[in-house]
This record gives structure tokens, C-alpha cells and sequence, in this order.
């Protein structure tokens, strides 16, 4: 969507004083709010916040039959829905590049990782649990990507595994969680605007870069990238972004943290 | 990330013998086609990809119409009999969808779209036989095919992926490699300056290995870059 032109050129005035609307730096994030459990009929569940950007996800698990590949691991499934009631720029129907890419970009971290043991999913031969984890978005300001996957990897590392009891899934208390590597990955997206580099960017900003570039790591490494849009980044800017993830990680794996009770 | 995972790399040499950071043998044809505004053929290894453009034509349906500049379309999607596995769903699935998405990205970057507002471009690659990297040569052809439209561009991007295995970082991983090593990392580049066009990875990857990793895909770029000019070269160049 358009940008209106008294808030473009707001904001270009801000980063050329080297502010954002928020009064926050660059390379900051806007308030993060991460709260768990609001669903307690599914599996697992969380809410993002990340300034007035709100995700939530949710994770059901299902029986399913294993990939022929794996016969012995169940799947991660991740979905997302950009839903009309976010923001008038989405309209109901199937899916769009926007969503499928946002979809791909948050499963690509958490699969890369490793989290969900999927060997741990196996129940019987040809019977394997499937884990579906899906992204509402609630309300758009940019930045779906960290959003989502701040709330999707909450969601799944407290997600109960249920039981398999004569052909059916039983869902009781005193279930414990699915099992998980210990690991937590999280995103840090870029965009680029007036050739400036911000980390979080708002619903405004978004609307104005002309690149962005999302970095997912853990503890240790790199887990996926995503450039996306029609601009540019040097390598340069690149290797910033990926110094500026690692550092900032820190922060939202500490509230990942928080909040999972470890 | 399979359980019984094959040596990729021994005494330096790579399953199918190749060096470290050496490409596949790549191949590029122009102007195929004799219906699309530009066309290109291009083998890379076992990859056999048909890239046809049309346009720049009045963008339809008119609502998508930009009176500022030309939109981009851009359809990527492998043949079901492109794989040596399984017979596939023809069209394009979820992962389609996203290599469409950022391809497109790609060419909106390079391509004087402000010179034909209210157009649409259209770029379709179809993959017609796969074996790995079909994501680079898809966007290493459709600038051939774009060059060879008469399109006016800034510049032909070229994309190559980079792969890891264990300490090695490997050139253009096949589908083997792909399928079995420890990070992939595709990677679309303007010569003109380096600029990062395309910018995709998963597996696992340090910042080192990230700018190692980039600048082997800039030198292999020297070579792919040689070749597109001379695939464009040799069908319009009068001696």
C-alpha cells in the first residue's frame, strides 16, 4: 500500500535525523510482548506483539501418514493466514504469494534448526504425528516475519504431544511436551529504506523500503535468509544485518525464554 | 539431513568430480522461441530450463495496471516428469509460488519498468528437467531471454547457489549435494556492482562461512556472466 505523502515525508525526515516515529535506534525493536496458552483446546499457543503488529499461533497435532521418505518421522506443517480483519491491504480467498512466502520464510528457520525431534512423532508403522503450526495475523504494522516466528516457536516449544489410544488421539491432562532439540530460533528483518538499514520495520516503513532482508538464527548459527522486494542490498550490508542479528537474537530468545519457563 | 548421508566431498573431489568451487557445465541459447518477445534455452548439469518473455503489452486485468511503471509477472514451475523421482503435480505448488515471487524481484530491480506505465512483463520458466540450483538457472536464463526481448535493462543478473558440507563450501550444489548437505544458499547478483538481488538460505551458517560463500558465487559469476553475453552475442551480433 501507499505510504500518505505527509507521513513519507515524515518519515524520511525522521531517519535523516537518525530517529524512527517510535524515537527508537536502527537497529531497535519496538515493544515485544509475547503471551502464552490464551488456547488451551489446542496443542499449543501464543500471541506476538511487536509494536501494534499482533500474531498468534497455533499448534494442533494430527494423525498422519509419514513422508516416503521418512517413515519414521512425523512432518512440521506451517500455514499462515493474512487475515482481512488485519488490515484493509488483505482480502479473503486462497492464499497469497505474500502469505506463502511468510509461511515458507518462518518454517525454513525452525525446520533448519532442527527444534521438533521428528523422530519423536513416530507412533506406529505408517503412523506418525503431524504438526501443524498456524500464523494468524490479528493486526498488521510490519514485520510479520519476526512476529511469526516469535510466535510460532513459543507455540511449539510448549506444545503438548497428545497420547494414541486404540486409533484415536487423546487429549488429557498430564501430557508432556513435544520433544524439542533445546534450541530456540528466532528472526531479524531488515528493511531498507533511504538507504538506511532498520531492524523491525513498521507497518509505514514497510510500505516505504524497497528491500528487507530476514536473518533466522539460534544459539550458534545462521538458519535461513530471505531477501525479498524489487531493491537491492551490498554484501556489506548484508554482513551488518547478519552482526546486528546476532546481537538482537539474544534479546528475543531471553523473552522466548521468559515465557516457556526456562 | 537424511539419516544415511552420502561423502560429498573426497580428496576435494565432489560426487560427480568436480573441484570445490567449480560450476557445472552451463549452456545458453537466445531467441528460441518463435512466438515470445524473447526466449532462452539453458542446460546447467542435468537442468534443462525454456524461459519465454512476452511484453512489455497492456497489463491486464486493468486493475493491476501501475501508471507509474511496468508490472512484473513471473511464473516458475517444473514439469512433472522434470525430476528422476515421481511424476509431480503439474503447476505450480507452495515453493513455485515463492521462487515466482523472488524471481520477479529480481528482474522488477534490473528492468526500466518506469518506461512503460500501465504494462505488464511477463517471464515464464519452465523446468523442464531438474537435477539442483533450478532457482539460479531459472533467473540466469530469464535474463537472457529478457536481453534478448529488447527489454531495456541497468544490468543481466546472473544467480548461482552455494552449498556446505561439513568444513567445505561447495559451488552450485546438484541435487544430490542439495538433498544432503548442510546449508544451501541461492544468490542473484547485479554484475554491474555486486548488489544482492536474490538472497536465500537454509541449513546452517556462520558469518564467515556467509561471506566465503559469497564471494566463490561472485567469481563463478565472471564465468556465467561470459556466457550469457556470448549466448546473446551470437544469435544478434553481425559479424
Amino acid at each position: 500500500m501507499q505510504v500518505k505523502v505527509n507521513n513519507r515525508e515524515y518519515i524520511s525526515g525522521l531517519l535523516g535525523k537518525g530517529t524512527r516515529e517510535t524515537t527508537r535506534g536502527f537497529s531497535d525493536y519496538r515493544k515485544i510482548g509475547l503471551t502464552l496458552g490464551a488456547l488451551p483446546q489446542a496443542e499449543g499457543s501464543a500471541m506476538a506483539d511487536m509494536g501494534d503488529t499482533k500474531v498468534l499461533a497455533g499448534v494442533k497435532l494430527g494423525v498422519g501418514t509419514p513422508l516416503q521418505d521418512k517413515p519414521g518421522e512425523g512432518t512440521l506443517i506451517t500455514s499462515t493466514e493474512l487475515l482481512p480483519m488485519a488490515s484493509p491491504r488483505y482480502e479473503t480467498g486462497p492464499p497469497s504469494p505474500d502469505a506463502i512466502e511468510f509461511a515458507r520464510v518462518v518454517d525454513r528457520g525452525i525446520r533448519a534448526a532442527n527444534i521438533i525431534d521428528t523422530k519423536a512423532l513416530f507412533i506406529e508403522e505408517d503412523k506418525v504425528w503431524n504438526v501443524f503450526v498456524d500464523i494468524y495475523v490479528l493486526n498488521y504494522d510490519g514485520n510479520l516475519f519476526d512476529a511469526g516466528t516469535l510466535a510460532a516457536m513459543s507455540a511449539i516449544l510448549t506444545a503438548k504431544q497428545p497420547r494414541f489410544e486404540d486409533g484415536a488421539a487423546i487429549r488429557d491432562n498430564g501430557l508432556s511436551r513435544i520433544k524439542t532439540n533445546g534450541k530456540i530460533v528466532t528472526s531479524c528483518t531488515f528493511g531498507k529504506l533511504d538507504g538506511h538499514v532498520l531492524l523491525d520495520p513498521d507497518g509505514n516503513e514497510e510500505d516505504m523500503m524497497s528491500s528487507r532482508v530476514t536473518i533466522a538464527n539460534d544459539e550458534g548459527a545462521i538458519r535461513a535468509m530471505q531477501k525479498g522486494l524489487r531493491g537491492a542490498f551490498s554484501v556489506e550490508e548484508v554482513e551488518k544485518a547478519i552482526d546486528v542479528t546476532f546481537e538482537r537474537s539474544k534479546e528475543l530468545r531471553s523473552i522466548v525464554k521468559k515465557v516457556i519457563g526456562e | 539431513m537424511t539419516t544415511e548421508k552420502p561423502q560429498l566431498v573426497t580428496n576435494g573431489k565432489r560426487v560427480d568430480g568436480r573441484g570445490l568451487d567449480e560450476l557445472r557445465p552451463i549452456k545458453i541459447e537466445a531467441g528460441i522461441l518463435k512466438n515470445a518477445d524473447g526466449s532462452a534455452y539453458l542446460e546447467w548439469g542435468s537442468n534443462k530450463i525454456m524461459v519465454g518473455v512476452y511484453g512489455p503489452r497492456e497489463a491486464f486485468p486493468k486493475h493491476v495496471q501501475d501508471p507509474e511503471r511496468a508490472i512484473v509477472k513471473c511464473r516458475y514451475a517444473m514439469a512433472p516428469f522434470s525430476s528422476l523421482e515421481e511424476h509431480g503435480r503439474s503447476g505450480p505448488n507452495r515453493r513455485a509460488v515463492e521462487i515466482s515471487k523472488v524471481t520477479k524481484e529480481v528482474f522488477e530491480n534490473v528492468i526500466l519498468l518506469e518506461r512503460f506505465p500501465g504494462c505488464e512483463i511477463d517471464i515464464f520458466i519452465e523446468v523442464l528437467q531438474s537435477d539442483g540450483g533450478t532457482r539460479a538457472a531459472g533467473i540466469t536464463a530469464a535474463a537472457v531471454a529478457l536481453a534478448s526481448s529488447g527489454i531495456p535493462m541497468r544490468d543481466i543478473p546472473y544467480a548461482v547457489s552455494v552449498g556446505k558440507d561439513g568444513e567445505n563450501l561447495l559451488l552450485d550444489l546438484n541435487k544430490l549435494e542439495d538433498n544432503t548437505s548442510d546449508a544451501d544458499m541461492p544468490i542473484a547478483i547485479a554484475p554491474r556492482n555486486n548488489d544482492v538481488l536474490l538472497l536465500q538460505m537454509d541449513g546452517t551458517l556462520t558469518k564467515d562461512e556467509f561471506a566465503r560463500g559469497v564471494s566463490m558465487a561472485l567469481k563463478a559469476g565472471e564465468h556465467i556472466v561470459a556466457l550469457q553475453r556470448a549466448a546473446i552475442g551470437s544469435k544478434y551480433r553481425k559479424e
